[in-house]
């Protein structure tokens, strides 16, 4: 790719915004002191809990508002409680909640049946936008697919005589 | 209403869902004009972030108008026409009381480290987000601005996170008339900071990422430097060389957890899972930087850890510096400049596909089909 040059000048709104006050070194904030009082602010009002939440061990409460989607439910909601009983700087904390992650996606497919409604997986990942502009690699990964499929398939059959 | 349902790891889909209620007496219910995939949402669809829980509404850059208002909300008024900045802010903490809009304390009690974001998993507070027809807007009165009447709907979906967080990351890096600047990742984010670092008055602006088609776009839009780091022996090596062995004054990661480059990071990060991401990039930025540099951050990584050269920040006297965007804070001046004609940020914009093919949009943007920069869905309320 050649790099054509640009006359600096004439680009819209060149340095206008140069700040010589703005010095690294210190923190990017309108500081006021108020974080010597701590968390003794004045508060919104609260959010009635009326689903249940998993909150940092690191907090004393919840947040005046709060998200209510999707709750902790079934195995990865048991994960998930689990989870939240460490502070985030463990490891038990963030890789269990990945692991409810994982088996999340198996409960929503359950779910999904469960509802009378089979998932499109093809639909879902968007594959008609792939074979629009990407027909080579579609045929590309197919056909490796297929490959690895049946080479595995031999060798295992193979095994077994 | 219509929403977006995440199902799992590159899986979603749009489906009938109910609408959001007022939760809180400072909420307001807006219905969805314009919303945008970031590219931080690929993290999500890609399963990077912890706690991204089946059946969530992702979308953290949306306009809309607001339908209803809960009994507290006083600046708002049914039928205002609003960007919601992505930070969900309470306006009364310290931290939003300095500015810091970005790190709100009172917005998302799982975890301490982020403050609220609009669908952005639960490790961001567990809301749903703006890729719908409706979305509940907590603390109604802080964040939502009424877009100004001149100002295309496109452009106000653009100040709701991408050009707030590519301005931010030049602010961050404290850039001096006459440097040198270095932007890693010509996503929209790497192209707007490389296009915003021009107000702070460098003499150069390089961009540096591994799609020709983005280099190239990069290059029209930001009047930037642009160069393929898949054609080069080592980058750090070229960027040394490219500022006469000296290293660029200031670098600005604008990639994030699945970058590309380097082998060792991809298998740890992305592969394996075994650090939160792949920080190629920031490694870059941290190895290219001069002695006594500034290295600003607005790549999205996750929460656990990741593997960088720390004793090459110690050892060369590196600052550090990064955030999430402080959108509200940062709002007016950002106005001014779109409204002056000086930034241009529906330029950024190359798809806009109906919320009804969201499962074509994430993977078109996902996989960096038909020269995919950006991509803005369009619910069908917005259409009629």
């Amino acid at each position: 790719m050649k790099n054509i040059p640009v006359n600096i000048q004439d680009i819209p709104g060149y340095g206008m915004d140069a700040d010589p006050e703005n010095e690294p070194t210190y923190p990017m904030k309108n500081y006021t002191g108020d974080d010597h009082n701590r968390i003794n602010y004045e508060r919104s009002e609260q959010q009635p809990a009326d689903v249940e939440l998993l909150m940092s061990t690191e907090r004393p409460a919840l947040t005046a508002v709060f998200g209510t989607s999707t709750p902790p439910s079934g195995l990865s909601g048991m994960i998930r409680r689990y989870a939240f009983k460490h502070s985030e700087d463990r490891y038990r904390h963030w890789i269990p909640l990945i692991l409810a992650d994982r088996i999340n996606v198996y409960e929503g497919v359950l779910g999904d049946l469960a509802h009378g409604h089979i998932p499109n997986i093809f639909a879902e990942r968007g594959l008609k936008s792939s074979w629009k502009y990407n027909k080579k690699g579609v045929i590309k990964k197919t056909v490796v697919a297929v490959l690895v499929t049946a080479a595995i398939i031999s060798f295992f059959r193979r095994k077994k005589r | 209403m219509l929403a977006m349902n995440y199902r799992g790891p590159y899986r979603v889909r749009a489906e009938q869902r109910p609408m959001p209620e007022i939760k809180h007496p400072e909420d307001a219910i807006v219905r969805v004009t314009r919303s945008c995939i970031c590219g931080s949402d690929l993290h999500l669809y890609h399963g990077m972030v912890p706690d991204t829980r089946v059946g969530m509404t992702f979308g953290h850059e949306f306009t809309g108008i607001v339908e209803e208002v809960g009994p507290l909300v006083q600046k708002l008024k049914v039928g205002d026409h609003v960007l919601v900045p992505f930070n969900i802010a309470c306006g009364k903490c310290n931290f939003c009381k300095q500015g810091l809009y970005g790190n709100c304390h009172e917005s998302n009690p799982m975890a301490t480290a982020v403050g609220g974001i609009f669908g952005y998993s639960h490790t961001a507070g567990g809301y749903d987000g703006g890729q719908a027809e409706y979305v509940r807007v907590p603390y109604a009165d802080v964040g939502p601005t009424v877009i100004p009447a001149d100002m295309d709907p496109d452009d106000a979906v653009m100040l709701t996170d991408v050009v707030p967080t590519g301005y931010q990351a030049a602010e961050m890096g404290g850039i001096k008339p006459g440097d040198t600047v270095v932007v890693f990742g010509a996503g929209p984010i790497g192209i707007m900071a490389a296009r915003c670092a021009w107000f702070f008055g460098p003499s150069r602006v390089i961009i540096i990422d591994h799609l020709d088609y983005r280099l190239e776009f990069a290059q029209n839009y930001a009047k930037c430097e642009a160069y393929n780091f898949k054609f080069m022996k080592d980058p750090v090596e070229f960027l040394k060389k490219a500022t006469d062995w000296y290293g660029a004054d200031v670098c600005i990661d604008c990639v994030g957890c699945e970058a590309e480059g380097n082998t060792l990071q991809t298998f740890s990060g992305r592969v394996t899972l075994m650090q939160a991401g792949a920080a190629t990039a920031l490694q870059w930025a941290i190895n290219s930087v001069k002695k006594g540099g500034i290295v600003s951050i607005v790549g999205v990584y996750g929460p656990p850890f990741n593997l960088l050269p720390i004793g090459n920040v110690v050892n060369k006297g590196i600052t550090i510096r990064a955030n999430q965007a402080s959108v509200k804070r940062l709002l007016p001046r950002l106005i001014d400049h779109v409204q002056s004609g000086r930034l241009n940020p529906k330029g950024l914009i190359t798809h806009r596909i109906p919320l009804e093919e969201i499962s074509d949009a994430y993977n078109i943007f996902s996989s960096k089909l038909d020269n995919c920069i950006k991509t803005v869905l369009i619910p069908p309320s917005a259409r009629s």
